[in-house]
């Protein structure tokens, strides 16, 4: 079965005929070419495929796309504006908070997810809320830094 | 992992009518977070000819408490549940249960319904499609034989959701709407000791709310799994420790070691002698469980853990 679905992605209105079963993860790879969100594990294990679906951390590769219509959906691809990087993307680039890269733009998403909700999170808030995304690289130190300094550096440009 | 979707029709009710129509269709199936059954699709162990989506549904995400009792619906996140300062205030256990399942992203979508009716887990059910095929399927699903236990006649595949022991030692029932009505069945019977057969809900049926009396005390969940941060319990134990006019009584469920969550006859309160009532309480667990070869670690180490675990959160409550 298909359907039609309305969605915002990263700002901009799309209408869609989608399978039912079409996973989400696939629809922006494939459909949308936003292939930022990555499969990792493919099985809800790693975080890598993480987006937010209005606003809240969501892992695109176990959400039926269907089941998200009329929601705001952003990727990775949407994080730098007018040519610039999100504060936790400058924070990762410039902290060694990426290496390989895999793992990255699901980090970013979810550390974007939590400090949506929650500007001043303490080090142990950063741990449980990226609990589900997997780094084979860094070890996580540097991830855990780098989104403190995101953190503390969107605090000082808002003051 | 497979990459194929088997193919579905998705319905998306936003009434409790609606959806009991829906699911009343040929091999209807309901999704609610997705959290677990959209890996299952993908991994072959489901074909549904209909998905009945519950998130619309907003009769279901309700969570009332009041004097007499609390009513959490069937739709309620874990997140949410996690949250809510009035659970974590009368039932600490299952804050402390819902915190534990799965990562921080699940529990963004994944539901009370979804975590009570989540399928059993065994290492030779949850894999791909052709890796089950090379071992000819397994008793609980499109084979003959039970892998872990092939001399046995019944699938040993193990429970393996967090919330259920903490909403039993809570005393829950569950609400359970469907094609005949509406009824209600305590939390501890709507299980049974057989993986491929584990909860009593016949077709067309689903869980609505699980409904709790006000606490009898305070209660606690502890549980082991492999990754620290995101994993299914190999072992989980929930204990609630009530006053009586005869003493300290603890109440203790189990998940992770049977086929079903288990309740443990405890029916002495706590003497005199604290050692040996929580070294007789220790073995209770450790008789009570029957750990199988469902999971890398083995299940003596597993038997020993949830007793241990036991015994210090019961220690921990007096
Ligand atoms: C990496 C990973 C780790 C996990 N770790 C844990 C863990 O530690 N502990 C744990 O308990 N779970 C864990 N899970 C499983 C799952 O995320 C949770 O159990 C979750 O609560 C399931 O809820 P859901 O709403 O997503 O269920 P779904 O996947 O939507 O459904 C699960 C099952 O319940 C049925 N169902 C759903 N709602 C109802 C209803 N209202 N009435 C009747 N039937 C219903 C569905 O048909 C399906 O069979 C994990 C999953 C993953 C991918
Ligand atoms: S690809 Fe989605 S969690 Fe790993
Ligand atoms: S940077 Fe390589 S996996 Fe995280």
């Amino acid at each position: 079965m298909k359907r039609i679905v309305n969605l915002n992605v990263n700002g901009r209105q799309v209408e869609d005929v989608v399978a039912d079963s079409l996973l989400l993860v696939d629809y922006l790879r494939d459909r949308q070419g936003l292939t930022g969100a990555k499969k990792g594990c493919d099985g809800g294990e790693c975080g890598a495929c993480t987006v937010l679906v209005d606003g809240r951390p969501r892992l695109a590769c176990i959400t039926l796309a269907a089941s998200v219509d009329g929601a705001k959906i952003e990727t990775i691809e949407g994080q730098a504006k007018n040519g610039r990087l999100s504060a936790l993307q400058r924070a990762f680039h410039e902290n060694l908070g990426t290496q390989c890269g895999f793992c990255t733009p699901g980090m970013i998403m979810a550390a974007e997810g939590l400090l949506k909700s929650n500007s001043d999170p303490t080090e142990d808030q950063i741990k449980t809320a990226l609990g589900g995304n997997l780094c084979r690289c860094t070890g996580y130190v540097k991830i855990i830094r780098s989104v403190q300094l995101a953190a503390r550096a969107t605090a000082e440009a808002t003051q | 992992m497979s990459e194929v979707m088997p193919d579905f029709q998705l319905a998306r009710p936003t009434t409790l009518d609606e959806a009991v129509v829906a699911l009343a269709t040929p091999e209807a199936r309901i999704i609610a977070g997705g959290t677990d059954l959209n890996v299952q699709l993908r991994m072959g162990l489901a074909a549904p000819a209909t998905l009945v989506d519950l998130s619309l549904i907003s009769a279901l995400k309700t969570l009332e408490s009041s004097t007499s009792g609390t009513r959490i619906g069937a739709g309620v996140t874990l997140a949410d549940l996690a949250s809510d300062e009035r659970v974590a205030a009368y039932y600490p256990a299952i804050t402390e249960a819902a915190a534990l399942v799965a990562g921080p992203t699940h529990r963004e979508v994944a539901t009370l319904g979804g975590n009570l009716c989540l399928d059993t887990r065994c290492l030779y059910y949850n894999q791909s499609h052709w890796w089950r095929k090379s071992n000819d399927y397994c008793l609980k699903y499109q084979g003959d034989i039970c892998h872990v236990a092939p001399k046995g006649n019944r699938c040993r595949a193990a429970y393996s959701g967090d919330l259920a022991p903490a909403l039993m030692v809570h005393d829950a029932r569950l609400e359970i709407i469907g094609p005949d009505g509406i009824r209600q069945v305590m939390l501890a019977d709507f299980y049974r000791e057989d993986g491929a057969d584990y909860i009593d809900l016949k077709p067309g049926e689903m869980v609505t709310a699980a409904v709790l009396p006000p606490p009898k005390g305070p209660s606690g969940y502890r549980k082991i799994r492999v990754r620290g941060a995101v994993d299914f319990p190999l072992a989980g134990v929930a204990v609630e420790a009530e006053e009586t006019k005869d003493g300290k009584r603890f109440t203790i469920a189990l998940t992770g070691t049977n086929s079903c969550p288990i309740m443990v006859d405890m029916p002495d309160v706590l003497t005199d002698d604290p050692n040996a009532f929580f070294a007789n309480l220790n073995k209770a667990v450790q008789k009570a469980v029957s750990p199988q070869r469902t999971t890398t670690i083995a299940p003596h180490y597993r038997r020993l853990s949830i007793a241990a675990m036991a015994a210090r959160l019961a220690r921990e409550l007096v």
